[in-house]
């Protein structure tokens, strides 16, 4: 797998506790419109990332990610 | 056919299609009236028709004891701050019709300011209309474009909307999570400015931060350190100073955002500090410049109670008597309380669902108690809860009668067993 790859598949995982309607996952999935994820969970699995990438996602950085796909290549950027 | 003349045969009289402003509130909505419609009470209209002391008023021709203020030290009827009141309200008028840095400065506030750096031991003090405007005013000046706040995912609303008035980068820490709080600090550009955002008491679980722990982190990043104790005033620490006082960190913290609409019982917000140049702040701070400042009455009523909230180690003691003892009661009857000791005058007690919690609520309220419902997003993702929040002129003997009702409520609804 390419890091990427290896990227998505971890942020897939720690979406699946989150994950309470089953939404199958891709690219363009979106947080609040395919998942209805409201702000406070939003808020939780963005620790959650935080945590397991060892990054900082700013607040400023997270109102731009909407969809699975921007937000893994928001961790790519930040480990690199 | 080009745009004009397409332009020319829509009909005048047709409006144009604009999306429904209210829209976005459509979930909302339909959540509030789904819940009204199992026939309970609103929890966020309530009406106190009369108010006869810090704890008890009259709502719907009930006598019923308040135990869901914010008065904790049960300020509101004290005979001299109203007196206070009373005087500057004849001398100095109902209002002063001006910004702080204009018309709106009287010695009446320049006494509060005075009174508040007697009170922390400060060199200086700045008197906001309230402390919604403290928060927000403060945050979003000190941290400016490539500035950081760093802040405790549970942080109320006014430091939340602090930071969105400004351009800082903000970064947010697990609620009273040390090692978090550290780990984002080490990832943060060292040279870059950090303020460090912070609460003594955290008014929806009554859970109290280790400022001890997390204060000294945040110097070692050379981040400033603002706390907000707005919960804690008056009952925290030797001089009532707070949970920073309490925990003995107060002198490294660089700015104390405080509220009068807690313990000091009127209304008004503040911010207090030892920085050379805070004064600075009065003319580029939005929230303090461009609003108008407190009545005279109010900032007469505060100095009073301000002063008188140094000397109040009884009333401090009473307090936490009462908040031991509703907390053992409440556990003793079988409820789920937030914190397992009482740390604070707020004890939150844990309810599974939003029905539930409003159900209890009412049988409260029938029974002649009033507590405040809090629910997400007030609350963290999926916690219901009712908040009592005790105050220094509850009795003994209403301190029990409020047990009873819980007693009452619980077994009538089902919270606790029969
Ligand atoms: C932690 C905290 N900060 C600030 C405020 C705002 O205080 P005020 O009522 O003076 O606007 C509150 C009150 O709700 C609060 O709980």
């Amino acid at each position: 797998m390419t890091d990427r790859a290896t990227t998505f598949a971890s942020v897939e995982a720690l979406i699946e506790p989150f994950n309470a309607k089953g939404v199958e996952l891709g690219e363009s999935t979106t947080f609040a419109g395919d998942l209805e994820w409201d702000s406070l969970t939003v808020m939780d699995f963005v620790a959650s990332i935080e945590d397991e990438f060892d990054i900082v996602i700013t607040m400023n950085q997270q109102a731009e990610i909407e969809t699975v796909g921007q937000l893994v290549d928001a961790v790519e950027e930040s480990k690199a | 056919m080009n745009v004009t003349t397409e332009q020319a045969i829509v009909p005048e009289t047709e409006e144009p299609q604009a999306a429904d402003l209210f829209d976005k509130f459509a979930p909302l909505i339909q959540e509030r009236d789904n819940l009204l419609a199992t026939g309970v009470r609103d929890p966020f209209a309530i009406v106190m028709d009369e108010v006869k002391s810090p704890t008890e008023a009259v709502i719907d021709g009930k006598d019923t004891i308040l135990l869901g203020t914010y008065n904790y030290m049960g300020m509101t009827f004290d005979p001299d701050v109203i007196a206070a009141g009373k005087e500057a309200l004849e001398k100095f008028g109902a209002g002063t019709t001006g910004s702080r840095v204009l018309n709106g400065t009287y010695q009446g506030h320049k006494a509060c300011e005075e009174a508040l750096k007697d009170f922390y031991g400060m060199d200086h003090a700045m008197v906001f209309s309230t402390g919604y405007q403290a928060n927000l005013g403060i945050v979003s000046t000190l941290a400016g474009k490539g500035d950081y706040v760093i802040l405790d995912a549970d942080s109320h609303a006014s430091i939340y909307d602090g930071c969105f008035l400004g351009n800082a980068d903000i970064v947010r820490f697990r609620h009273n999570n040390a090692e978090n709080l550290e780990k984002r600090l080490a990832k943060l550009p060292p040279g870059a400015g950090k303020l460090v955002v912070l609460e003594g008491v955290y008014s929806m679980l009554g859970d109290i931060a280790p400022l001890d722990v997390m204060v000294p982190i945040a110097k070692k990043y050379g981040a400033m350190i603002l706390v907000d104790e707005a919960h804690s005033m008056g009952f925290f620490g030797e001089h009532g100073r707070g949970v920073a006082e309490a925990q003995g960190v107060l002198d490294q913290v660089d700015f104390i955002i405080g509220t009068f609409s807690k313990s000091v019982g009127t209304v008004g917000g503040f911010c207090v500090s030892n920085h050379p140049k805070t004064d600075f702040l009065r003319l580029v701070c939005r929230p303090y410049t461009f609003t108008a400042s407190l009545p005279p009455s109010v900032v007469a009523t505060a100095t009073t109670s301000i002063r008188k909230l140094m000397h109040a180690g009884n009333k401090r003691a009473h307090l936490w008597e009462n908040s031991k003892r509703l907390h053992q009661g409440l556990r003793d009857l079988g409820f789920t309380l937030a914190t397992d000791e009482p740390e604070s005058a707020i004890l939150a007690v844990l309810l599974p669902d939003q029905e539930k919690a409003v159900r209890m609520w009412q049988a409260l309220l029938e029974l002649g108690l009033y507590v405040n419902m809090a629910r997400p997003p007030a609350t963290p993702a999926g916690v219901y809860l009712l908040r009592c929040s005790l105050c220094a002129e509850h009795s003994a003997e209403q301190v029990e009668q409020i047990l009873g009702m819980f007693e009452a409520a619980g077994k009538a609804t089902g919270s606790i067993p029969q």
